[in-house]
């Protein structure tokens, strides 16, 4: 076993590249959340992203318009969402669940003429850092410009619901929707901008994996991971930080246990399979014991039909 | 009430209609573990089937079926559905692909890699990958410089511990000093893990990448990494043209028709089919230049000698890893040793999950 410090630094970089795609799809989630809809639909949003991108990157060859593309795609199976539970009032698990399942079919669709296409090289950025700073170089330079967003976005997030007015507005609407209503705010756009949202970051993620983690379509290739990120949110109590904290530990722990085999460390192979589910939720309910702190990101209204009389 | 009745009588005769022209005509279905876009192991026994729909036989596929008790369910839908013949096409398949073939005894199964047959109306069929296998083994072991061989492992299986033993002994033998590591992931089927897993394992010194799961991901990460790797299942060069030395193809659509045709005239009967490089179930894609002529030719003789049974994969003397001989010296491993196989080789690091 050689661990040097670059080989270390490789690692980690490696680690926090495997959880961009949870960071983002949670955060997104995370918001629609707190203004109380639960959307079950994350993964189907995801893999709509990830063809979407693929698909667009394929016809225009252009990555700036293939993210872009992936975020509006995500944004417009969440706004089938939205109509639904908010404007016809469905069930928020039920049409989840059915957006989910919708978008997984849809996806597999629109993607087989995209099978088989080999993906394209993702620009990287601060590529020659990498190489010279030893341990930070590998962990903080030499990624794409979605891994620097997904990195900032909880801390945007928990500036926006903590500290400015709009966010103050979507835990309003999120705990008690009949109070915001009173006091004037528009439940329902507030609602409807929080789940847009939601959707446009769960295709960013999708598209993170299509374009950049493993450059190709291949169906079903989110494989589970948006079911992971609405775990997250709920294991990290709907606080975006602790969500970063799940997602680094959740991918850390699937990398690590990788090496742990490839180095012959003789622990139970199902055991380390398991092992991210179990620490991810452990650390995550150890960090997030204070109740009184729960109770206050604890969005009350959440998956509740809210109905405002005229 | 004139009206409804008649309504009522067209819509039942419509429905015997249904039924009935349902029953009349030959039909084929097919199971499939992961989706038909995989490029790999779904994707092979699609294309059979398109094979099969070309021989002018009707087919229907179901794709992405768990293995476990909705298999059984999805297999029974199709036995109730009228079709006369089932491929069932993962191993996991094999208890529910039984416990349905006893409810239906008019309707014939084929499963795939297993090896029960509790009934006469299943079949069971695979293909011997590990001759693709030694092939690639004797590749890595003169292309690789860390003398480290990186394997994928899906699920602890006889399959797929035959094809890491099979590799092995074939790298070791133009090799000695060979190691494979193994990193197990428990899906067939996750491009996001299988490329970590290529990570680990290149980040742990292996520059041979080999895989046992059925997504493109791994090679392109070899790709990347500037490490040679091989394609599993179909042709997978397209993905990474220069590290991939070949992919091992599964070719089933002789199979396919052929049985196919059998059920649809009456003949088919219960086998237990296990073909190779000879009959061409297996397959190899052309061979990367990049490895130079000389090994090309190597490869190439050694692919001949497989297919006529001038070599074997397993041939003695071998030994497992605490070192008790297994196959005696002189002799070949016979085909029950090799399906029940549950033990590594000698230099094949760590142990198979339980």
């Amino acid at each position: 076993m050689n661990i040097d410090i670059n080989f270390l630094g490789i690692l980690i970089g490696a680690i926090m590249a495997s959880s961009v795609p949870l960071i983002l799809a949670a955060s997104g989630e995370l918001i629609t959340e707190r203004s109380g809809v639960l959307n079950l639909g994350v993964e189907g949003m995801m893999i709509i992203g990830a063809i979407s991108g693929f698909a667009l990157m394929v016809i225009t060859d252009n990555l700036f318009l293939a993210i872009i593309g992936s975020m509006l795609s995500g944004l417009l199976l969440s706004l089938i969402f939205g109509f639904l539970t908010q404007s016809l009032l469905t069930n928020h698990v039920a049409t989840g669940l059915a957006l989910t399942i919708f978008g997984i079919g849809l996806s597999a669709m629109i993607g087989k003429d995209f099978v088989g296409i080999p993906g394209k090289e993702f620009p990287l950025l601060f590529v020659n850092l990498k190489e010279v700073i030893p341990l930070f170089g590998p962990i903080f330079f030499g990624h794409s410009i979605v891994f620097y967003f997904a990195f900032l976005l909880p801390f945007g997030t928990n500036y926006f619901l903590k500290k400015t007015k709009i966010g103050l507005i979507v835990r309003a609407v999120g705990d008690s929707p009949i109070s915001a209503a009173n006091q004037g705010i528009n439940v329902l756009l507030v609602r409807y901008c929080c789940i847009l949202y939601g959707g446009a970051m769960c295709g960013l993620g999708g598209a993170y994996l299509s374009l950049i983690y493993t450059p190709q379509w291949i169906e079903n290739m989110t494989a589970g991971r948006g079911w992971i990120a609405l775990a997250l949110v709920v294991f990290a109590t709907w606080s975006p930080l602790k969500v970063l904290v799940g997602a680094i530990i959740f991918g850390g722990i699937t990398i690590l246990q990788l090496h742990m085999q490839a180095m012959g460390i003789r622990i139970p192979v199902q055991f380390l399979s398991a092992l991210p589910y179990i620490m991810t939720i452990v650390v995550l309910v150890i960090i997030s014991r204070d109740s009184r702190k729960i109770k206050l990101n604890t969005p009350t209204s959440l998956g509740q039909i809210f109905y405002k009389e005229k | 009430m004139y009206k409804y009745f008649l309504r009522l009588l067209a819509s039942v005769l419509l429905l015997l209609g249904f039924s009935m022209s349902a029953n009349a005509e030959f039909k084929v279905g097919f199971v499939y573990v992961g989706p038909t876009g995989d490029h790999g192991w779904t994707y092979q026994h699609d294309e059979g089937r398109k094979a099969v729909e070309a021989a002018g036989i009707k087919t229907t596929y179901v794709e992405s079926v768990p293995e476990g008790a909705d298999a059984e369910r999805v297999i029974r839908q199709l036995a109730q559905s009228g079709h006369d013949l089932i491929f069932t096409t993962s191993f996991g398949y094999m208890d529910p692909t039984n416990k349905v073939a006893k409810d239906f005894p008019n309707v014939k199964f084929e499963h795939a890699t297993g090896y029960k047959r509790e009934h006469s109306n299943v079949s069971t069929y695979s293909a011997r990958f590990y001759e693709g296998r030694t092939l690639l083994g004797h590749m890595a072991g003169k292309m690789t410089k860390t003398n480290v061989i990186g394997y994928i492992a899906s699920f602890p299986i006889p399959e797929v511990i035959r094809g890491i033993n099979a590799m092995t002994l074939a790298a070791q033998k133009v090799n000695p000093n060979i190691k494979t590591k193994i990193v197990w992931v428990f899906t067939w089927y996750d491009p996001g893990k299988e490329s970590e897993a290529a990570q680990a394992l290149i980040d742990q010194g292996a520059d041979i990448i080999m895989q046992h799961t059925d997504s493109t991901a791994p090679v392109q990460v070899a790709e990347k990494a500037g490490v040679w790797s091989f394609g599993q299942a179909s042709d997978m060069q397209r993905f990474a043209p220069k590290s991939i030395l070949t992919s091992i193809i599964d070719d089933w659509a002789p199979y396919y028709v052929e049985r196919s045709i059998a059920a649809r005239d009456g003949t088919w009967k219960q086998q237990n089919t296990w073909h190779g490089l000879k009959e061409g179930m297996v397959a190899m894609a052309p061979y990367n230049s990049a490895m130079g002529s000389g090994l090309v030719k190597e490869v190439e003789k050694l692919q001949k000698d497989l297919a006529s049974g001038k070599a074997h994969s397993f041939t003695g003397p071998i030994y497992d890893q605490k070192g008790n001989l297994l196959v005696a010296e002189g002799k070949v491993a016979d085909d029950g040793m090799l399906a029940g196989m549950s033990v590594y080789v000698k230099g094949v690091e760590g142990d198979i999950p339980k």
